[in-house]
């Protein structure tokens, strides 16, 4: 089985966001860049599978320069070769525009499953995984806590509010990954030394055959107007008293009377 | 010209979703800034009966997509039959709730109609006849104000977030036919969480439980149910196998905006407390009187969570009762 990864290299979660000078960008420097996330668990989903099934593991991203540390990450993790979307006339795409890169770049090579993360954990849009599949023209399914491959079709349990739905989809398909799919491994010293000889191709739009005019800052259908910190809270007022129970009826009346909360 | 907004409401198994009437009553005060009629969508199969029911919300007409092989959410057979109707409306804007299937509906929705979306907003104003959505990003550490470009402008809101109205007026329901076009999945089974369990992202009341309950999360859901609330976790409680991945609050789990949080053991990672910073009221109990999450909360308890839990469970359940 031929699978697609597609990962995109975040800001550690851990990391502090900082507004850059234009207001509606955020501060890149002194930030850790890691693999996003649930785009790990997309990368050990696909592992798994090639493992059980054979065939090949091939991981797709667009991002500037440093964005190879992140597909490198994922080869030393075991994927077979990797595809670099750099081009400084995609920087600034929203979703939908770099779901149209994605996608380009995944036409081009034989698949029969594509496993991407839920969302990015950086602008949290949730978008990608589903657009890539509505662009290939092939049926997705989101927040995969499981997946199962069947005669052709992919059997998903799918977390929704208040439990699990267990859809059905037939392959070529695209999911995208919920927490709990697995656990994903790291990579080991001989991954990471094996990981420098796999192929790594550079792809710009031109190669992809792609109009610069769909794609970019320039061209977003989301535009950002101006970024802001979340509003401050007040100082936290701290409720002291002699005994937890008369802590607990300090806290209590506080919430029912003042803030009527309960 | 593209006119009007349509809402996307919610149902499963014949039963609105809450976000259903939030979606709704933000849609009408959209519609309302930007002076033209509110549509009502209701997706499934036999839920013609539910119209009465929006009603109450303000639309100025429903439009009832039923069909058997709608019952249950499928993305490619609901984004079919709501791309259908959006060519045959032309709306300016649609506005949908950022639920499991309200996010993955809009997401394929958007790629469908080349439109703009706008995930997950926590506020959505108008204008000079412009939309401007807020939306957090990094799980809540940034807030975004971001305008659409095109038609239809797509908005998907935050469950538990807008305000719910009630403008009853005389909307017509029309249920035109459908087509459900090319479908190529299937629910096969659904598993739904038994006892009438709060979900998460729609409880108003949470109960969070971290490292500090060193795996005993009975007073943190005792608390819970005497609030009718729901039960939340660090991500280090979920690494522990203390609960399921599904109740982690954070950057990394779920973006959660109810009135009341209560911490618990909860030391403050920067990635939870940003998944719970658009929480109404917060409050935080810790033993460690330096824990970060205490720069978070409006109200504080320096104390053994083991010993103070219990007391309020008792102080609310006398409240309540």
């Amino acid at each position: 089985m031929d699978i697609v990864v597609l990962v995109k290299q975040v800001p550690d979660t851990e990391s502090l966001v900082q507004i850059a000078g234009d207001g509606a960008s955020i501060k890149k420097d002194d930030i850790k860049w890691v693999m996003n996330p649930y785009d790990e668990l997309a990368v050990e989903e696909a592992l798994r599978i090639k493992e059980a099934k054979g065939g090949s593991v091939t991981i797709v991203s667009v991002g500037p320069q440093k964005t190879q540390e992140t597909i490198r990450t994922a080869l030393a993790m075991g994927a077979d070769k990797g595809i670099h979307i750099n081009d400084p006339l995609a920087e600034g795409s929203d979703s939908l525009a770099t779901a149209k890169i994605l996608a380009a770049a995944v036409k081009a090579i034989p698949f029969h499953l594509i496993i991407a993360g839920q969302r990015a954990v950086d602008e949290d849009n949730y978008q990608v995984g589903a657009a890539v599949a509505e662009l290939l023209g092939i049926p997705h399914v989101s927040l995969v806590a499981k997946a199962e491959i069947l005669d052709g079709k992919i059997r998903c349990q799918r977390a929704v509010e208040g439990g699990t739905v267990v859809v059905e989809a037939t392959l070529p398909a695209l999911f995208t990954t919920q927490r709990g799919l697995n656990e994903p491994r790291y990579a080991s010293l001989p991954g990471i030394m094996k990981a420098k000889k796999k192929p790594l191709e550079a792809k710009t739009l031109a190669d992809l055959g792609l109009d610069p005019a769909a794609v970019g800052a320039a061209h977003r259908k989301v535009v950002v107007k101006a970024l802001r910190l979340p509003p401050e809270r007040k100082a936290v007022r701290m409720i002291q008293a002699e005994t937890p129970q008369a802590i607990a009826a300090e806290l209590v009346r506080i919430l029912h009377e003042e803030a009527k909360l309960i | 010209m593209a006119q009007g907004v349509i809402a996307i409401t919610e149902q499963r198994d014949g039963k609105f979703r809450k976000v259903s009437y939030e979606v709704v009553s933000a849609g009408r005060r959209l519609a309302d800034g930007l002076s033209c009629p509110l549509t009502a969508v209701i997706i499934g199969s036999g839920v013609e009966a539910l119209a009465a029911e929006i009603k109450k919300h303000g639309p100025d007409k429903i439009v009832v997509l039923d069909d058997p092989g709608l019952a249950d959410y499928r993305t490619d057979a609901y984004t079919n039959v709501v791309a259908d109707l959006v060519k045959s409306l032309s709306p300016a804007v649609l506005i949908a709730g950022a639920s499991a299937q309200g996010k993955d509906l809009c997401a394929r929705l958007a790629a469908r109609l080349d439109a703009g979306l706008a995930m997950d907003c926590t506020a959505v104003s108008v204008q000079n006849g412009a939309i401007t959505c807020t939306r957090p990003m990094f799980g809540g550490k940034i807030f975004a104000d971001v305008q659409i470009q095109g038609a239809p402008q797509i908005i998907a809101v935050r469950p538990n977030v807008m305000s719910i109205i009630e403008i009853a007026r005389e909307s017509a329901v029309e249920k035109p036919a459908v087509r459900l076009g090319e479908v190529k999945t299937e629910v096969v089974e659904k598993v739904m969480d038994s006892g009438g369990k709060v979900e998460l992202t729609e409880a108003e009341v949470i109960v969070s439980g971290g490292r500090g309950t060193g795996g005993n999360f009975k007073p943190i859901e005792d608390l819970a149910a005497a609030m009718d609330g729901a039960v939340g976790a660090s991500r280090s409680a979920v690494d522990e196998g203390w609960r399921k991945h599904a109740d982690q609050v954070g950057q990394t789990g779920k973006v959660v905006s109810p009135a009341l949080y209560i911490a618990c053991g909860i030391s403050g990672a920067i990635q939870h407390l940003a998944g719970m910073s658009t929480a109404k009221v917060i409050v935080a109990i810790n033993k460690d009187p330096e824990a970060p999450v205490f720069s978070k909360a409006d109200f504080g308890v320096v104390g053994d969570i083991f010993q103070i839990l219990p007391e309020v469970t008792e102080a609310v359940k006398k409240i309540r009762s």
